[in-house]
């Protein structure tokens, strides 16, 4: 229990500004002229120093996506997105290639300080026992600023870095495996993602190799009216496995920005992938101004026999929501997994989900969703399970709860289920609920007051999937629900 | 210690209670009796301090602390506990995860010391053992596929934890088989003491066959409208409740 009374604490703490990572950082910028052209990706591409195939290939993306329509199928509402009034591209000036730490603009240094993501690796040994470090990978706007332990990662075999150092460096593993999870034709914001896509992680683990610290890359949008489009490509080779843990914050502006990511995952045979997901990027005012729009194309691909990929997503920020990590099970005998507790409060619209696609024979798949709205918001949980007309015995669970705190939310189910194939078996349960006022008045009734009430009775409700995460981030994920969730009730 | 003066209460325009007047001194077992309907569960939820009813007039002192300018939360942690009817499922909560954090809280409120696991830990299975509830119920989550009995024990259980010095129990009794209502009586007898009330609702007199009252109300049309020892429980199950019916007409 005393991760609810720091739940808690961690609430009272905060006064009127409930989201805390909203402050700004100035930092002299270089940015691409405003606007989509293809001159905007000929200079982000220039950036990057990238090879003339990446070049072409983000060209081609452009053309296509020229042709392309922002989907409407989803149960969100927003102003239209002005593509031409974005900056594409966005990266400190003095973070020409740092080598150490030391040359890392010490504002940007300041702000991962604030926000808590440890970048020094000294002081994480000093401070912490060995199973417990992280490999950090930061990413601020356009840019990867820093990536801790990846010498002792290579020396393992794994690589991690940004992609955008990877494109050069290992320029045959990139090529093969990006756009091989999501074709760059895939969808409106993948296509986009394609073609201006500036930075992200990159992660290769050997065949049988368990990598020896979790992973994870901390993205930051800073900049006014600028995007971010990361790409994120992880391959975990035959018998290995990998932790792998995203987080994500930006500062208060009443303007709208945009994040429009694309992640693949790789599993070959017998390997295993966890990928999680703590996203906490502002979520707009009390009366809906500003705020990010996330719309995100996430996929892994079970390409081997027996391999795993795991999705588990806390998902608190955000004003649009659009994001449905999905995993294809191609290879005989592979597993999927989506664990998902969604929040939405205020005016937060949120369309989330997955997918999973039974291609190969005794596929097996597993997706637990919680749905928490309060205030005003809008939370729907939309997924789809395929089993198609080879994936014999496939087997799928699905569970979705929805949890309704106030009566002007709105909670939505929209699970899709297709099975091509006899011998496939599928099970859905979905509950909605709402706290009710004789629950409340029965915790208050033992001296539990309305906030802790409800944190018990939230932290009860999204159990299942917050066991889910690695410890450390399980009690931050905790914390961060109930933060979003202050001033819901009463 | 509990002292209700001219007590007014309506919900949704519906007056329930009229200016009822009950006190209950320390050390005291005082049993409210009543027909349906009478508004004996309205007057447990006030004193608890449930939303949706409306006082409008009158007060509920307890130790001379105005309790209607309290919380429901303010309320418990100073001594006031509601044994539930119907008590509420918490989905997810481990029951031994609630009785951690009400108890705690209470504390925190009256500005004790949390207590250490290992304490909170032997307190609570001398508790349970009292009230035949096996460990694996703690485990469980609190309320959640319970049966009416364990439900009932479970109360008992959160009252013998959070010593309260005011206990309302409202138709404990209720859905009880002949053993868990002799496991609960005697739950409740165990946590009889000169500092502590009791206010005991209940349709029938057998639950005071085993709780014994120092004194029986009777409760009719919002208002107590007799007051004796225990015998009139018994006199109450003879005659029945239709001479308080014609005090309601009058």
């Amino acid at each position: 229990m005393p991760a609810v009374q720091e739940t808690i604490d961690q609430v009272r703490s905060i006064d009127v500004d409930q989201y805390k990572y909203g402050f700004e950082t100035e930092v002299e910028m270089e940015k691409s002229p405003r606007g989509l052209s293809e001159d905007v990706i000929r200079f982000i591409s220039a950036k990057k120093g990238e090879p003339e195939w990446m070049l072409q290939w983000r060209l081609d993306a452009y053309k296509r996506w020229l042709t392309m329509k922002e989907p409407a199928w989803a149960r969100v509402s927003y102003d239209k997105v002005d593509y031409n009034d974005i900056y594409y591209y966005a990266a400190p000036k003095k973070n020409q290639a740092p080598k150490s730490l030391d040359e890392v603009d010490p504002e940007i240094l300041k702000t991962y300080e604030k926000l808590g993501i440890p970048l020094r690796e000294q002081e994480i040994l000093a401070g912490v026992e060995p199973e417990r470090r992280v490999a950090v990978d930061a990413v601020f706007d356009s840019v990867s600023v820093a990536t801790t332990f990846k010498e002792e990662l290579s020396k393992a075999g794994v690589i991690f870095m940004p992609i955008s150092e990877a494109i050069r460096e290992y320029p045959d593993l990139v090529r093969q495996y990006m756009g091989s999870v999501v074709p760059v034709t895939d969808n409106f914001f993948a296509t986009l993602n394609s073609a201006v896509f500036t930075d992200g992680s990159f992660v290769y683990i050997p065949p049988g190799v368990r990598c020896p610290m979790e992973l994870s890359t901390y993205f930051r949008i800073n900049e006014k009216n600028t995007g971010q489009f990361e790409r994120t490509l992880i391959i975990a080779d035959k018998g290995s496995y990998v932790s792998y843990l995203e987080g994500c914050t930006a500062p208060k502006r009443d303007e709208n920005q945009l994040h429009a990511a694309v992640v693949e995952l790789v599993a070959l045979d017998d390997a295993e992938i966890k990928y999680s997901t703590v996203q906490n990027w502002y979520p707009g005012d009390a009366e809906g101004r500003g705020g990010i729009y996330n719309f995100v194309t996430k996929r892994g691909d079970c390409r081997g026999k027996n391999s795993v990929i795991t999705w588990t997503q806390v998902e608190t920020g955000s004003a649009i929501t659009w994001k449905y990590p999905s995993c294809i099970l191609r290879g005989d005998g592979s597993r999927g997994e989506f664990y998902s507790i969604a929040v939405s409060n205020g005016m937060q619209q949120v369309d989330s989900g997955t997918k999973m696609i039974h291609l190969g024979k005794n596929t097996t798949s597993r997706i637990i969703s919680k749905g928490i709205a309060a205030g005003k918001s809008e939370n729907t949980y939309r997924g789809l399970v395929s089993a198609h007309r080879k994936a014999t015995g496939a087997r799928n669970f699905t569970n979705c709860d929805s949890l309704l705190i106030g009566n002007q939310c709105g909670a939505h189910t929209v699970p899709y289920i297709e099975s091509k194939n006899a011998t496939a078996v599928f099970e859905h349960e979905a509950t909605t609920s709402k706290i009710s006022e004789d629950q409340m008045f029965y915790c208050q009734q033992r001296g539990l007051s309305e906030e802790e009430a409800t944190a018990l009775i939230v932290n009860g409700f999204v159990k299942d999937v917050l066991q889910q995460l690695p410890m450390e981030f399980a009690v931050e994920a905790q914390k961060l629900i109930s933060i979003s969730l202050e001033g819901s009730v009463g | 210690m509990l002292e209700i003066k001219n007590l007014v209460v309506q919900i949704e325009d519906k007056r329930i209670l009229n200016g009822l007047n009950l006190t209950v001194n320390k050390g005291e077992m005082a049993a409210i009796m009543g027909p349906n309907g009478s508004g004996k569960s309205t007057l447990s939820y006030v004193i608890a301090g449930k939303e949706d009813y409306e006082v409008l007039d009158g007060e509920i002192l307890l130790d001379g602390q105005n309790l209607l300018e309290m919380e429901a939360d303010q309320r418990a942690a100073a001594g006031v506990f509601l044994a539930f009817q119907y008590p509420l499922e918490i989905p997810g909560v481990a029951s031994m995860t609630f009785l951690k954090a009400t108890l705690n809280a209470q504390r925190k409120a009256r500005g004790e010391a949390e207590l250490t696991t290992p304490d909170f830990i032997k307190r609570v299975n001398a508790a349970a053992q009292q009230l035949e509830i096996p460990k694996d119920m703690l485990k469980r989550a609190l309320n959640v596929g319970f049966s009416g009995g364990e439900k009932k024990r479970m109360e008992i259980l959160q009252m013998a934890l959070l010593q309260p010095n005011f206990c309302i129990l409202d138709e404990t009794d209720s859905g009880l088989d002949i053993d868990a209502l002799r496991i609960v009586s005697e739950g409740v007898n165990a946590l009889r003491s000169p500092d502590r009330a009791f206010l005991v609702i209940t349709h029938y007199q057998r639950l005071l066959n085993h709780i014994v009252p120092d004194t029986v109300h009777v409760m009719s049309a919002g208002r107590i409208v007799k007051t004796g020892g225990k015998e009139l429980a018994l006199e109450l199950e003879a005659t029945g409740y239709a001479d308080y019916r014609e005090t309601e007409a009058a």
